[in-house]
């Protein structure tokens, strides 16, 4: 018999009995399916995850006062090395650093800006360099930014993020509109492309402002908040984070034991957040090959429904001369093609629900998912079909043709 | 009474050169052990030529059901050995077994037995899927048994719209479709009317003239009648071995030319 006999026999043993085939196919399908989904959910969702991370800007370094004097209990330290400040020459060192493409220092205070009555509160009016603006990857969408003379020049001018613009201004276009944070006017000069929220924090609530600017009328000349550096590529950031360490450790006179400041890696944070939703991603995949198991067993218990039904015909085949191949290929390949077929339309509801937004994540499909998927349900029908099929196979004729 | 397998006392006129289908020598059959066993056959001998029509009688319990399944390869001796066309069927495994019941033998049930969910050429067809013959050649094979058995005009019917008589028909034309060497037969009238009975006994007649070597497992009189010879099994034994019509002959109630 060629295979697509032996095929053909084992469709029109399952269109004998529709309903149960098609009950045993819906078990495999939900399995697979669910499969493909829930992988693609957990890859969707980290990638949501990852993309607003690096919305925080790729290849920064940003370095961070730490008042306590690292996580050491105060008293390591020795009492005429209080903890310093960052200052903008604090900054000025950190060029020095051969990875540094540049350096931002950053300022930055909650203010209420006022526009023709309206008043909105930012929650970081930030003061800084232009260079700020692709360290901390935020393009502008209208207007333009400011320069370094600008800075230089203390001039009061501003760029706002989307959700002030909307706040204070709403349809209108803010672009050269006077804009009075405590009292002093700022002109808008530029709106930054939406962000969207990330974390907590709405990265579209914000004003940027040069650093001389601010410091000048609002917040004086000083202390900085923390100083952003970016680095000249991603391969170098690591160096860098080490060269930033060390200058300051230099500068202000501490080591890494007792450092009055802290260096946070944009390429840390989104390596533990990709292997926090990889173990998501197994989690959910794994919930998914249970029930892909659970619909093999499904299999297996109809198969052997069906051998035992068919026990007469079985025995009718072996009289007729039937070698114990051809019964067990048979009921092998009914059990293969319900899997298959269950396979098959698991992988296009997994496809179709992906296109779907659940519970607030974009699904992203893993083209390894469908496959690994498929051939697992494929050898799930072979695997599972393959105890009754051996049961079949092995039936005595003469007991066989006795069954009613 | 037993007859010896090899020369004996020949009851029966045949030509040296006949080959013997079937030869049983003193095979028994027992189920279970101990005290529970169960002698089914007690010592059988019994050869069956090439051409021969042999009806085997016995009531319920005789053991002739036991005999049929160890004639027809479904079940092998306890003792004893069971020869068909010469092959010796207890030195072969289950799969051997297997292209014996293909290829030596072509059963014809009392129920029938055939797949319900498939035509009736189809389940004509179906040996020949187990020998390997091609697509086209099994159907043209199985279209020519059907035709031989007179159901040329029903072959796309699956056996839920036929009549017994037809399917009966049907199942002889299986039996015959992969030119066995024996058509064995096991009550193949219990489960028809007068009618059906004398059309599937007709077509039976008309494949012995033609030739194939049948036996037939019964317990009515009228059907035994058909056969060129009797044999009366009880008990396990063969108690009765009559001969009837020369093997080499016609059916005793066959006429040629009579329509089936």
């Amino acid at each position: 018999m060629s295979p697509w006999e032996v095929l053909s026999f084992a469709a029109a043993g399952l269109a004998a009995n529709k309903v149960r085939s098609a009950l045993t196919t819906l078990g495999i399908l939900i399995g697979v399916g669910s499969v493909i989904l829930l992988v693609a959910v957990g890859n969707g969702s980290s990638q949501a995850v990852q993309a607003s991370l690096q919305g925080l800007g790729t290849n920064t370094l940003t370095v961070l006062h730490t008042g306590a004097g690292g996580f050491g209990p105060a008293a390591s330290r020795s009492s005429n090395q209080a903890p310093k400040d960052l200052t903008l020459a604090d900054a000025k060192a950190l060029l020095a650093g051969s990875g540094v493409k540049s350096v931002s220092p950053v300022v930055s205070t909650s203010e209420t800006l006022t526009y023709q009555g309206a008043s909105h509160t930012v929650s970081s009016f930030t003061g800084t360099y232009p260079s700020y603006f692709e360290a901390s990857n935020s393009p502008i969408r209208k207007g333009t930014y400011f320069t370094n003379s600008d800075v230089l020049n203390a001039r009061k001018i501003m760029v706002i993020g989307a959700t002030t613009a909307t706040d204070l201004f709403g349809s209108a276009s803010p672009i050269g509109q006077k804009v009075y944070v405590g009292g002093v006017p700022f002109t808008v000069t530029g709106v930054l492309k939406k962000k969207g929220s990330s974390g907590l924090q709405n990265a579209d609530d914000t004003a940027i402002a040069p650093l001389s600017a601010i410091e000048e009328s609002l917040t004086g000349y000083g202390t900085l908040n923390n100083i952003v550096v970016q680095a000249a590529s991603p391969a170098v950031v690591n160096t860098v984070q080490s060269e930033i360490t060390s200058i300051l450790n230099k500068r202000h006179g501490v080591t890494s034991a007792n450092a009055d400041f802290q260096v946070l890696n944009q390429a840390t944070l989104l390596s533990a957040t990709s292997s926090t939703s990889h173990t998501f991603t197994v989690l959910l995949g794994a919930v998914a090959a249970i029930s892909l198991l659970v619909g093999g067993i499904g299999i297996t218990n109809i198969m052997l429904v069906t051998v035992t039904e068919r026990t007469r015909e079985i025995g009718i085949r072996k009289a007729i001369g039937a070698p114990r191949g051809a019964i067990l290929g048979q009921f092998l390949a009914e059990a293969t093609l319900l899997s298959v077929i269950g396979g098959a339309l698991g992988v296009l509801a997994g496809l179709i629900g992906s296109r779907f937004t659940i519970v607030g994540v974009k699904p992203v499909v893993v083209p390894s998912s469908i496959l690994l998927a498929f051939a697992v349900s494929v050898a799930i029908g072979l695997f599972f079909g393959g105890f009754p099929a051996s049961r079949a196979a092995g039936m005595r004729p003469v007991e066989a043709l006795r069954y009613e | 009474m037993a007859r010896q397998p090899a020369g004996g006392p020949a009851t029966l006129p045949q030509a040296p050169a006949r080959p013997l289908v079937i030869q049983l020598e003193e095979v028994t059959k027992t189920y279970g052990s101990g005290e529970a066993a169960v002698h089914a056959l007690r010592g059988v001998s019994l050869e069956v030529a090439a051409r021969d029509y042999v009806a085997i009688m016995g009531a319920s319990g005789s053991g002739k059901s036991t005999l049929m399944n160890i004639i027809g390869c479904l079940d092998v001796p306890t003792t004893g050995r069971f020869f068909i066309d010469g092959i010796d069927s207890g030195a072969l495994d289950e799969s051997q077994l297997a292209v014996v019941r293909n290829r030596k033998i072509g059963f014809v049930f009392q129920s029938f037995n055939l797949i319900p969910r498939m035509s009736a050429l189809a389940n004509v067809a179906l040996p020949l899927a187990y020998a390997g013959v091609g697509q086209a050649e099994r159907r043209r094979r199985a279209e020519a048994a059907l035709a031989l058995v007179g159901m040329e005009s029903r072959m796309g019917h699956k056996p839920s719209e036929l009549s017994g008589g037809q399917q009966q028909r049907a199942a002889v034309a299986r039996a015959l479709v992969t030119a066995p060497s024996l058509i064995l037969a096991d009550e193949p009238t219990g489960n028809l009317d007068t009618r059906s009975s004398h059309d599937v006994m007709d077509v039976f007649d008309r494949l012995n003239a033609a030739g194939r070597t049948i036996v037939v497992i019964t317990h009515e009189g009228d059907v035994a009648a058909h056969a060129k010879r009797a044999i009366r099994v009880s008990d396990g034994q063969i108690v009765d071995d009559r001969r009837m019509a020369d093997p080499d002959g016609y059916p005793p109630l066959w006429r040629q030319g009579e329509p089936a």
